[in-house]
């Protein structure tokens, strides 16, 4: 079941995938923490650590060729539109997308999925027709649906979990009705980890004639991400999680469907013409990019899919699934712990749990003395949690840079809040 | 460790001075938390939650006779560290009426203590929503009074 690390795949051009090697182009982990302990990051699901080629890019384009976009006809202009369209075109091919005007620069995940649900769903949806979700949606998956819902008299409708954290998929036909309009799924949960299969649920709701969203923000850092093959019609994710920089993200969507769209913000850029009393959209990608982008970030994010892709998807996938397997053989012989997910074959590098007697909080504050940062709380999904009977989870989430050491200094660190509390 | 509990916020701030670090310091919170006294059951109700906290923080009030009156507080969190911080809460708040209550500056003694930069919002904000539960049934218990 374990897979040695000696056996991984190894990368494009035949280097061994070697996550300390990995971790020396990150910076942070160069300096030690406040009280002296080094950094066990495992929080790279909320958000990843930047690769020194990704901080020197967005250096780059400030102390050298930094303008505003798609406006300036002079050098400096001209050479920030062709950086970001370079970007535009490493995400295109990343993603598996055939054009870069599908490729949409966004704040991040939850702006994009807005940007959907707003600008496609109170065009198109109509009472009565049906949004369909999943149980371990993400508050940005579930919180944008439930409004344009309301504007709209569209129903929410939820795809069940499995005992063993899975979508209940043998009773996908429940939910999954001719007045279904959306499918909107994670790609991953942030909590289970769980990668529900997209291309089958895409299968099923296009049969009904429903369209499908994935929410990429975990599955597209860890997972090969295919929108042809995977059948999908709109895919939003951010940089920051892809090791690129915070405030840029994407939406990518099928040309004709965000041809039928009306803008989701108004302003400079996004128009053909303006007169005194209406506007025309310009096209895509500009219809949809109103105002300043986010410009150093976005061309940086393009140093960030180099980087991913230098090292290989599926060699990624190899190493988060030894981490994980990793994890769960060492956190199962931890009294009272719990793992709220599927087995490591069938998730991500996420690793959610809970253990007796002893208060997320407090395991968070005190594994912290410990050099380690996880995340605790709900990990926005409360109506996941409720499922749970937990209030709260701890959870370890990993990244390329993250080693089998660290998830040892992980288990010893909770032995220590284990003895510091009580309770446990 | 109960003998040397201390019943006043200088007291208190005397023994962290001492203690130094911050590990040293969340230790003793915890040791605190310990000698919380116990919620009653049959307080545990969804009226007495305190929203706004990731753990679950009960939090009740018994006024005790007197002229003025003094409130007392009742509370427990699930959480070790948020109940050192209940802990700090009581010896700030006991004994005192409504309006000694309103102006205690609470914050400000969180901030002596260096907790307010030692734990994290999600945690201060679990505080706020008990200082503004306490604040505002002494707001009324003052009004009340008057």
């Amino acid at each position: 079941m374990v897979a040695p690390t000696e056996t991984l795949p190894t990368v494009d051009h035949g280097r061994p995938f070697d996550p300390a090697a990995i971790r020396s182009q990150f910076p942070i982990f160069d300096r030690l923490l406040p009280n002296g302990k080094p950094l066990i990051y495992l929080d790279s699901a909320a958000t990843a650590q930047k690769p020194h080629a990704v901080i020197e890019k967005e250096r780059e384009c400030y102390e050298r060729y930094y303008a505003n976009a798609y406006r300036g006809d002079y050098q400096f202009g001209v050479q920030i539109d062709e950086e970001l369209e370079a970007t535009r075109a490493k995400v295109r091919d990343f993603i598996g997308a055939s054009q870069s005007e599908e490729i949409i620069f966004t704040s991040g995940t939850t702006m994009s999925i807005n940007l959907v649900a707003d600008a496609w769903g109170r065009k198109f949806l109509k009472p009565g027709d049906e949004i369909l979700l999943t149980q371990m949606e993400h508050h940005a998956n579930i919180v944008p649906w439930q409004q344009v819902a309301h504007a709209t008299g569209a129903v929410l409708k939820y795809i069940s979990l499995t005992s063993d954290w899975q979508l209940d998929l043998n009773r996908l036909g429940d939910v999954l009705t001719d007045r279904t309009k959306m499918v909107a799924v994670s790609g991953m949960s942030n909590v289970l980890g769980t990668a529900p299969p997209v291309r089958e649920i895409a299968a099923a709701a296009h049969k009904r004639g429903a369209l499908v969203l994935v929410d990429g923000a975990q599955s597209v850092p860890h997972l090969v991400t295919n929108v042809g093959e995977q059948e999908i019609d709109f895919l939003a994710f951010s940089a920051h999680k892809l090791y690129g920089p915070s405030g840029v993200g994407v939406l990518w969507g099928r040309r004709h469907l965000l041809e039928a769209m009306d803008p989701f913000l108004g302003g400079g850029h996004m128009i053909s013409e303006v007169f005194w009393d209406h506007s025309n959209w310009a096209a895509i990608p500009a219809k949809f990019e109103a105002g300043t982008l986010p410009i150093a970030q976005a061309i940086a994010l393009g140093t960030a899919v180099d980087f991913v892709t230098s090292l290989g998807m599926p060699a990624i996938g190899a190493h988060d699934l030894d981490l994980t397997v990793y994890a769960h053989q060492r956190l199962s012989t931890v009294p009272g712990l719990r793992i709220f997910g599927p087995e490591p074959t069938q998730k991500g590098p996420i690793v959610s749990f809970a253990i007796e007697g002893l208060h997320p909080q407090d395991l968070a504050n005190l594994v912290d003395r410990k050099g380690v940062a996880v995340r605790h709380g709900h990990h926005c999904t409360m109506p996941l949690h409720s499922l749970f009977g937990v209030p709260a989870t701890t959870r370890a989430s990993f990244g390329v840079y993250t080693t089998r050491d660290d998830i040892d200094v992980l288990v010893e660190a909770i032995e220590f809040a284990r003895q510091k509390v009580r309770r446990a | 460790m109960s003998s040397s509990r201390p019943k006043t916020i200088p007291e208190l701030i005397e023994t962290f001075d001492a203690l130094g670090d911050w590990e040293a310091q969340c230790d003793y919170l915890i040791d605190l938390g310990y000698e919380v006294p116990d919620f009653p059951e049959a307080a545990r109700t969804e009226a007495n939650k305190v929203h706004g906290c990731q753990s679950n923080v009960w939090l009740t009030t018994k006024t005790q006779p007197g002229n003025p009156p003094k409130i007392e507080i009742v509370a427990e969190s699930d959480s070790m560290i948020v109940q050192g911080l209940i802990a700090v809460l009581l010896i700030a708040y006991s004994d005192k009426s409504a309006q000694e209550i309103l102006q205690t500056d609470i914050q400000q003694i969180f901030a002596r203590l260096g907790l307010n930069r030692q734990l994290s919002s999600a945690r201060r904000n679990g505080l706020a929503g008990m200082v503004q539960r306490i604040r505002s049934i002494a707001e009324q218990s003052a009004a009340g009074n008057s």
